[in-house]
């Protein structure tokens, strides 16, 4: 079951669309949801569906297409770095790397303690920075060095972000 | 209409048209994928891309509209350097597996590659691989590598099934076709899918390795299994059936088919196939010459005749026999001087006949569905029962036909419905007499307001109006709407030759007993043809008791089934592919066709067999040498056209007081329906055939002490089931829906009336 406050969310955003066209809604409903559980689970996504009188299908396609929604538990904080053209040809592989290594997990992945979790973006239209990386789908950090990473994961650890 | 000009040739075309519909229109082929003309267009394959003049890159064709003028090129340079690297695109993730591949041969990827295919891969890299899917016993989703993403799959499911039970998950190269939460697909279209895939990513499952296209032998026949007729292309290999496919009928089917009539050929040759003709002497069965059995059978019948009388003798069909098998019935009973012969067998108010002028049919035609403004459909479990014809009613919806629906059940019918009312069966008339008064009253809203808005009217009555115990008055009450809001009204039939069945006559005259009479009066002995009478009789229990009491009971059957039990003489005879015959579809079309394969083992087309107990009775008029002169025989002077009529009169309307108790809503289940339907192994492995429930409203399961899922004791008559309970909240208060036509509720009594549940 959708929670009250994701249902109030939800109602406010159909409000900017015209009431035959209530699917228009999905993708704020999905990060509703995510929001407020980390993560997007199958039954999420009916319940979403049956609110917005969608196929469950239809949902389980947007959910999956995006890169932002978190399809299993992505760890506290969730790094997304790109690794689309402009990133990788501006050094995006060596982030990946350094991540990798110093969280001590894979892409896709989350650390043992739950805090961190790393995994693939496409592009965040902001190649101008790249470089770059997400946190938690809300905060863009650009120009990656390895200092500005241990200071991004320092500032994390001390409850700064 | 406006002029364009494709590869130089000038077309004249409709405005908001496509350039791929103007280039089909004029015999101009354009490679494609992902178009398909009953589909909206998706435009993501890229295969038909197009020069057009003055456009600065090539155009998809099938998301392109024409404009005045236009000038397309579907060969130039420009198109085929486009189209071939769309191909070569295409080809390099498919695993090229065509050796071992079922679509081989009916491929499109194959046959355009031959046309735009280079002759090696430039891609040296590993192919991206898609992991294969369980998505039900129908359809195979075995090498989803294969896929080329195209999602016709996808646009079937939303657009015509109803339901979207493929989607493309994920994107970009990880992009691939998954159902929910790995589900089934549970449509009863789901079929056509296959036909729909243009590679072979979705394939028959039955048919998976049983042949390659190109051995098979395609033979036109007509659909046994409901009432719509559609049109089938039956495969052949070696004398057996392998595979049905549609062939395209606009007026009927367009180019789809139901999951029943594709696959039911499954249960043709099963291992309970009777395949040489059985007496029962002292209480034994043994196999005997055709001679032996059809004198044993006649003997049994002039015994009968000329002792007790030949009113004690009854011949019963079921509505899926031909024209020519009811015709010669009838005529054989007639001849022996019984009056005694229906093929309604699971009807059971008979009180319209000799008050309606004509054969009942669907009133209007079905492609005049498609251009109904309201519908008004009266019992009816519309998609199970009619799936064909519900998706041309659910494609009309979106076209702004408006449906309404009385109905004792609530089943999801997968489109719009406007208005419904959802009663139990005895308030069936009450509720349509107030929609009539409504009607009469020029009311505003509701069922009758939306009825008076339109201007093409029709009103349906479906199976289980059809087997109501008031169906007369229902057909009088869907009159008097019709006559008001100058509409249409007819029945929907239920079975494939449920007019053809009144045009041969196989009905009782005024001194004759109908089905209902013959099982409630036993006769001496009876005539079965195609029936199993457990499954196919509005009352199995009468049924059974009737013909266990008979002196003579001669089964002409193309199964050995529980007729083993009471009958004396099982002749082998030919289900629809082994036997020429006809079929008069509900909106009165008659199909003749020819059988597809020889008839197994001594098996026999049944109206040999009767012809041959003609002869052996020494009655008049059973010289026929073919199914088409019996066919000839039974048309001849007959314009079935001006026999359709549904009109009645003098049937009176009586609000029945509501009886005490529970009552009983029976459907016959969309795999339940006829015997071969009823033993195709993959049909009895769907979702559709799981062994009936009892349901009922989560109130009367409270009141009986008991909770979804447990089980439950249902007694009716003289017998009683053990059956598992399951709430469903849409159905009105104080009735059980449970099955008929399956083996697991045939100890039970008739389909309507009171029933008891209690705890097990």
């Amino acid at each position: 079951m959708l929670s009250q406050q994701v249902t109030t969310l939800i109602d406010k955003e159909l409000k900017k669309y015209p009431a035959d066209q209530r699917q228009s809604a999905v993708m704020a409903a999905l990060r509703f949801v995510q929001d407020e559980k980390g993560l997007i689970t199958p039954e999420d996504m009916s319940d979403v569906a049956a609110y917005l009188g969608m196929q469950q299908m239809a949902v389980y396609e947007v959910a999956t297409f995006y890169h932002m929604y978190n399809l299993k538990p992505m760890g506290k904080h969730t790094l997304t770095v790109c690794t689309n053209l402009s990133c990788t040809l501006c050094g995006s592989g060596d982030t990946v790397a350094y991540l990798e290594k110093k969280l001590g997990i894979k892409m896709g992945e989350v650390t043992a303690d739950g805090k961190f979790g790393l995994r693939e973006g496409e592009c965040m239209g902001a190649c101008i920075d790249a470089p770059l990386l997400t946190l938690n789908n809300k905060k863009m950090c650009g120009k990656l060095t390895t200092a500005k990473i241990d200071k991004i994961l320092a500032d994390l650890e001390g409850g700064k972000a | 209409m406006i002029n364009i000009e494709i590869d130089g040739k000038h077309i004249e075309t409709e405005n908001g048209s496509t350039v791929i519909e103007a280039a089909h229109k004029a015999g101009i082929a354009i490679p494609h994928f992902c178009y398909h003309k009953k589909l909206s267009i998706a435009a993501n394959c890229r295969m038909c891309l197009v020069q057009v003049e003055k456009a600065p890159k090539p155009l998809p064709a099938c998301a392109t509209p024409v404009t005045e003028g236009m000038k397309v090129f579907t060969h130039s340079d420009q198109a085929v350097k486009a189209q071939k690297g769309v191909m070569e695109f295409l080809l390099i993730n498919h695993p090229l597996d065509c050796p071992i591949c079922d679509q081989g041969g009916e491929c499109m990827l194959q046959d355009i590659s031959v046309g735009y295919g280079a002759g090696h891969s430039r891609y040296q890299e590993e192919k991206r691989m898609v992991l294969s899917k369980d998505i039900g016993p129908l359809v195979s989703a075995e090498e989803m590598s294969r896929c080329i993403n195209c999602t016709r799959c996808v646009r079937f499911g939303q657009e015509i099934g109803g339901k979207m039970e493929l989607g493309q998950a994920f994107r970009t190269e990880h992009a691939e076709i998954v159902s929910f939460l790995s589900s089934t697909v549970d449509s009863e279209l789901s079929g056509n899918m296959i036909d729909l895939c243009p590679v072979g990513a979705l394939t028959s499952k039955p048919f998976r390795y049983k042949a390659r296209s190109w051995e098979l032998s395609r033979r036109r026949s007509i659909s046994a299994h409901d009432s719509l007729g559609s049109n089938l292309a039956v495969h052949t290999k070696n004398n057996q059936v392998l595979r049905v496919l549609p062939i395209e009928n606009e007026a009927i089917n367009e180019c789809w088919l139901s999951d029943k009539d594709r696959f039911a050929y499954e249960g043709l040759n099963t291992s309970d196939r009777l395949t040489k003709p059985m007496i029962k002497q002292d209480g034994k069965w043994q196999e005997v010459e055709w001679q032996v059995a059809l004198e044993y059978a006649a003997n049994g019948l002039r015994h009968i005749a000329n002792g007790a009388g030949a009113e004690q003798v009854g011949g019963l069909a079921t509505g899926g026999s031909t024209l020519e098998e009811m015709y010669l019935l009838q005529k054989l009973m007639r001849g022996m001087g019984s009056d005694n012969v229906d093929f309604r067998l699971r009807q059971s108010d008979f009180s319209a006949d000799g008050k309606q002028q004509g054969t009942p049919w669907l009133g209007l035609s079905v492609a005049d569905i498609s251009r109904a403004d309201r519908l008004l459909i009266v019992g009816s479990f519309l998609r199970k029962d009619h799936p064909v014809l519900a998706a041309r009613i659910r494609q009309a919806v979106k076209k702004g036909l408006n449906v309404s629906l009385i109905h004792s059940a609530d089943d999801d019918q997968l489109m719009h419905i406007a208005h419904k009312t959802i009663v139990a069966p005895d308030a069936l008339v009450n509720t349509l007499s107030q929609v009539a008064q409504a009607v009469d009253a020029k009311q505003s809203d509701g069922i009758a307001g939306s009825l008076l808005s339109g201007e093409r009217v029709a009103v349906l009555l479906g199976n289980f109006a059809q087997q109501h115990p008031q169906a007369s008055q229902l057909q009088t009450l869907a009159q008097q709407i019709a006559v008001s809001t100058k509409g249409k009204f007819g029945f929907i039939g239920d079975a494939a030759n449920s007019v053809g069945g009144y045009i041969a006559q196989a009905t009782p005259g005024a001194k004759g007993m109908n089905a209902a009479s013959m099982m409630a009066s036993p006769r001496k002995a009876y005539v079965l043809l195609n029936v199993e009478a457990e499954l196919d009789c509005a009352n199995p229990q009468q049924a059974m008791a009737a013909l266990q009491s008979a002196d003579t009971v001669i089964v002409l059957s193309a199964y050995k089934n529980k007729a083993l039990d009471y009958a004396d003489v099982l002749l082998p005879i030919a289900p629809f592919t082994e036997t020429s015959g006809t079929f008069i579809s509900t909106e009165g079309r008659v199909q003749s066709f020819k059988g597809v394969v020889k008839p197994l083992g001594e098996a026999r087309p049944a109206w040999k067999v009767l012809r041959v107990l003609g002869n052996l009775l020494k009655l008049d008029g059973f010289d026929f040498d073919t199914s088409e002169s019996v066919r000839d025989e039974a048309l001849e002077g007959v314009d079935v056209s001006a026999k359709l009529s549904n009109a009645i009169t003098g049937v009176e309307v009586k609000a029945e007081v509501s009886a005490a108790g529970m009552q009983r809503v029976s459907d016959v289940p969309i795999y339940a329906t006829d015997a071969v339907v009823r033993r195709s192994v993959p049909l009895q492995a769907t979702a559709d055939a799981a062994i009936p429930k009892v349901w009922m409203h989560s109130e009367e399961l409270n009141n009986i002490g008991v909770k979804s899922g447990m089980n439950v004791k249902v007694n009716q008559g003289s017998g009683s089931v053990k059956l598992a309970c399951c709430a469903d909240d849409k159905l009105p208060k104080g009735v059980v829906r449970i099955a008929a036509g399956h083996p697991a509720t045939s100890a039970l009594g008739a389909m309507f009336g009171t029933i008891t549940v209690e705890r097990a």
